[in-house]
């Protein structure tokens, strides 16, 4: 391939993705005096942390007692005891220092009326182990995620990080199983950029768009995953796909869980809170997994609303005004927006939405990338943190608003981790070019790609068949269609077609490539489901309708190797870090 | 009499015209900005016959559209889709604002889609805003405090608190400072709408201690005295914010300090 030309840069670590997680983890490089790359496919700013919403959790006790073991407790059985408790117990006993760290930057909590940061109740959050709702989730207005994300980038630019924007990554450089850098293509100048580390942190990000109806980005496209997968490494826990409740209903926008947490509700079209049935105890703030099948089963049995029955509403005429405009800004503009509804008067049409996705590249708790062969080896020069990987902190269920405290949380444990490993100024050792030619050999056919099918078509393949084949609720007949649909879209891939040849900007050839990384995790996630028969978190089996600890409480581990996969299994870790906190044994899971 | 022209090279040339083929009886007709650097040729205006009936509501909609159904090669920003994260800024029906918030209901006749003015295309749809993120880091937006307190966040009441909103709500899209004609003639010294409104929300943050240095910096003939209240950011800020406002807030205390 030596008709691109190469630009070679050599750092001590590089950061791929300028999200919560990667902008955390580049901050703290920079100020352990390591030369840090962070490197982009879109300006910072534009990452999809901005898009969370409701809030990040932290024990800080701010509007009533808290204390990070009731957080861990509450984190565990949202997990379904599928999280490894020594990376949960490192969560959540981190995480008040994280967040007042955050308050230090400059986010701008909303605040208490003495001044403190302001928290809301969230689902699954609790006190006392179980016993009561307690306020956990710290936020800024309806628009925490914004408000994280732009003041992590003004720190980072205080801290002089050196940001390579709108380059796309293609793949990681391997050798003899250790990760040596990464190759990117800038979409500027069209230029390959090979980048040298010694330590390389995937910061990517999930892959909502492998499904038709998300409230995930565009770019959201799980790019560090299908990197990984190239490089023959496996994914863990990939069956175990997040719905959030409320999406808009046909559009797929966000409707923060705030909203049930400052007092919303979920109605039938019978009028009922159905809620009250299914998690007597925590209602409407039940985790997200338990209240998406509620609200399936609401519509499945006839009692959605609307012409086609097919979604509910969501209530939050009743709040007082003043709440819905200090603390609910955002949603009221994106109701009015993409569902014509004025919050104050009519309720807001929303439907279970793809919105998250726990598993990813398998780590410890230092955010270093495990093989999967042996539970604990770990594969030298590469780690991984956010919605990439999977720690694994939220197990087979994410509580909301544990999602930005893992960014930050993980994101400064990275940066610490390899600032033991890593000295500055290390030399880099030659590598050779192999990796590099079947890079440019994958990138270079893509882009001349000369077949029938638009990249366009075989991805809205991909994202119906992922939305009706492994969906809410799912059985081995449509998980085996799923199976056999995903590898026929695969196929797909061998005349597929690319009508832009430039280097320049060419989103067309961005979009396949895309494609070619959403494909590789839609068939490890429909095989990790198909092969977990057992119901457990957000993967729900018909056929399977129990948890079954003694067989399946472990953790899936997938390699894919285009449409073929290879399946196992590794434990899950029964164990806490310190003694500060007993193991919780697992309970049946009740809301 | 002086007579003044653009370069040859930057005339908009008529362009390629796609013709339905759906056979859908409501059409509409989309025109587009293209400009690819690689080939050396001018810029042109395609023009996408699209089909209504099968297309959502926003203009991002219709991009999508054409880009999935009719010309994969057409080039823009886009990625939260629900106006959260600002990429997808363009020109639309000679406004300024978010594709995927603006209703194409909205617009009557042809829509016309442009790249945010004045600013340097690096291709179709895809502007240059690397001049207004060099102008971003210049007024360091990170809180400077010389706070001791490590292990308990800094108090800011409500009413404080309050000053920052209509602030820190910016996607920094650049829809205002496009749109201003003072940032178009003097984008490289002028700050613009979108970078004095983020000035603004750190010299107002009750929490921050150079507040005076942070107004010393700014206060300047070109940085911030080009504004003329055109009022034109105002206007185009797809997020409902007052850059004017603030701008005039700064000038204001500068006046009264």
């Amino acid at each position: 391939m030596s008709s691109y030309k190469i630009i070679d840069h050599e750092y001590d670590v590089i950061v791929l993705g300028a999200g919560g997680s990667g902008l955390r983890a580049a901050v703290g490089l920079s100020e352990a005096g390591l030369k840090t790359a962070c490197i982009s496919k879109v300006f910072p700013t534009r990452s999809h942390t901005s898009a969370a919403q409701g809030g990040i959790s932290a024990s800080l006790g701010n509007m009533g007692e808290d204390d990070w073991r009731w957080h861990m407790y509450d984190t565990v059985k949202g997990a379904d005891w599928l999280g490894d408790q020594d990376s949960i117990e490192y969560l959540c006993k981190e995480a008040p220092a994280a967040v007042i760290e955050l308050e230090k930057y400059g986010v701008p909590f909303s605040r208490t009326e003495d001044g403190k940061i302001y928290q809301r109740p969230f689902g699954g959050m609790t006190k006392n182990y179980g016993n009561g709702i307690v306020q956990r989730t710290c936020a800024a207005a309806d628009r925490t995620g914004h408000a994280i994300l732009h003041t992590l980038y003004g720190q980072a630019l205080k801290h002089n990080t050196e940001f390579f924007i709108e380059y796309f990554a293609l793949d990681l450089l391997m050798k003899d199983g250790e990760c040596k850098g990464l190759i990117a293509w800038n979409l500027n100048d069209g230029t390959i950029h090979r980048f040298r580390a010694h330590s390389t942190i995937i910061a990517t990000g999930g892959y909502g768009k492998a499904y038709y109806s998300a409230t995930s980005a565009h770019t959201c496209t799980g790019d560090g995953n299908a990197m990984v997968l190239r490089a023959g490494l496996p994914l863990q826990d990939m069956e175990f796909v997040q719905f959030h409740p409320t999406g808009i209903y046909g559009h797929g926008t966000l409707i923060s869980e705030g909203v049930r947490g400052e007092g919303g509700y979920l109605v039938n079209s019978k009028g009922e809170r159905f809620m009250e049935r299914y998690a007597p105890n925590a209602k409407d703030l039940a985790s997200r997994d338990v209240v998406s099948r509620s609200m399936s089963i609401e519509i499945n049995e006839g009692r959605g609303v609307g012409k086609e029955q097919d979604h509910v509403h969501l209530h939050l005429s009743h709040l007082d005004k003043s709440i819905i405009e200090s603390r609910l800004p955002g949603i009221t503009e994106a109701a009015r927006l993409f569902a014509n509804v004025d919050v104050t008067k009519e309720p807001i049409p929303v439907v279970p939405t793809v919105h998250y996705n726990m598993g990813g590249i398998p780590t410890n708790y230092k955010a270093e990338v495990l093989t999967g062969n042996d539970s604990n080896k770990t594969v030298p020069g590469l780690m991984a943190i956010g919605e990439a990987a999977c720690v694994s902190v939220h197990g087979a269920n994410r509580l909301g608003s544990n999602s930005l405290i893992d960014l930050v949380v993980f994101g400064r444990a990275a940066a610490r981790r390899a600032a033991e490993l890593v000295k500055p100024g290390t030399p880099h050792e030659d590598i050779g070019e192999s990796e590099t030619e079947k890079c440019l050999e994958r990138f270079d056919k893509l882009r001349n790609s000369n077949g029938e099918n638009n990249t366009s078509e075989l991805r809205l393949s991909m994202q119906k068949t992922m939305q009706s084949k492994c969906a809410v609720f799912r059985t081995e007949k449509t998980l085996k269609e799923g199976v056999d649909e995903i590898r026929k879209t695969y196929d797909g891939m061998d005349s597929i077609s690319v009508k832009d040849r430039s280097l320049i900007f060419n989103t067309d050839l961005v979009e396949t490539l895309e494609f070619d990384n959403l494909i590789r995790q839609a068939i490890t996630t429909v095989d990790s489901a198909y092969n977990r028969q057992e119901s457990r978190g957000a993967h729900a089996r018909e056929d399977f309708p129990k948890r079954d600890d003694e067989k399946f409480m472990q953790h899936t581990i997938a390699w894919c190797n285009g449409k073929d996969t290879k399946i196992g299994y590794r434990p899950v870790t029964k164990t806490t870090l310190t003694n500060e906190v007993q193991y919780f044994p697992p309970q049946e899971r009740v809301y | 009499m002086v007579q003044i022209n653009l370069p040859k090279n930057s005339e908009v040339l008529k362009g390629i015209y796609y013709q339905d083929k759906t056979g859908s009886k409501n059409i509409r007709k989309v025109n587009v900005y293209r400009w690819d650097p690689s080939n050396g040729e001018n810029p042109r205006e395609d023009t996408y016959e699209v089909d209504m009936d099968n297309c959502p509501s926003k203009v991002l909609d219709i991009l999508n559209k054409i880009k999935n159904e009719i010309d994969p090669s057409l080039a823009y920003r886009r990625s939260c889709a629900h106006g959260v994260c600002g990429s997808c800024a363009m020109n639309m029906d000679g406004k300024n604002g978010l594709a995927c918030t603006k209703p194409h209901s909205e617009i009557e006749g042809d829509i016309n889609i442009y790249p945010l003015p004045h600013l340097k295309v690096k291709k179709d749809l895809i502007g240059d805003l690397s001049g207004l993120y060099k102008q971003y880091e210049s007024i360091e937006p990170w809180l400077k405090t010389n706070t001791k307190v490590e292990t308990t966040e800094i108090i800011q009441s409500q009413k404080d608190r309050k000053k920052l909103d209509g602030a820190y709500e910016c996607i920094m899209c650049a829809c205002c400072s496009t749109s201003c004609p003072s940032y178009w003639w003097n984008e490289d010294k002028f700050l613009g709408p979108a970078v004095l409104l983020q000035a603004y929300r750190w010299i107002v943050d009750s929490r921050d201690d150079e507040r005076k240095e942070r107004l010393k910096k700014v206060a300047d003939e070109l940085k911030l005295y080009r504004c003329h209240t055109i009022m034109n950011c105002t206007n185009a800020c797809p997020k409902g914010l007052n850059p004017a406002k603030a701008i005039a807030e700064l000038k204001k205390m500068l006046a009264t300090s």
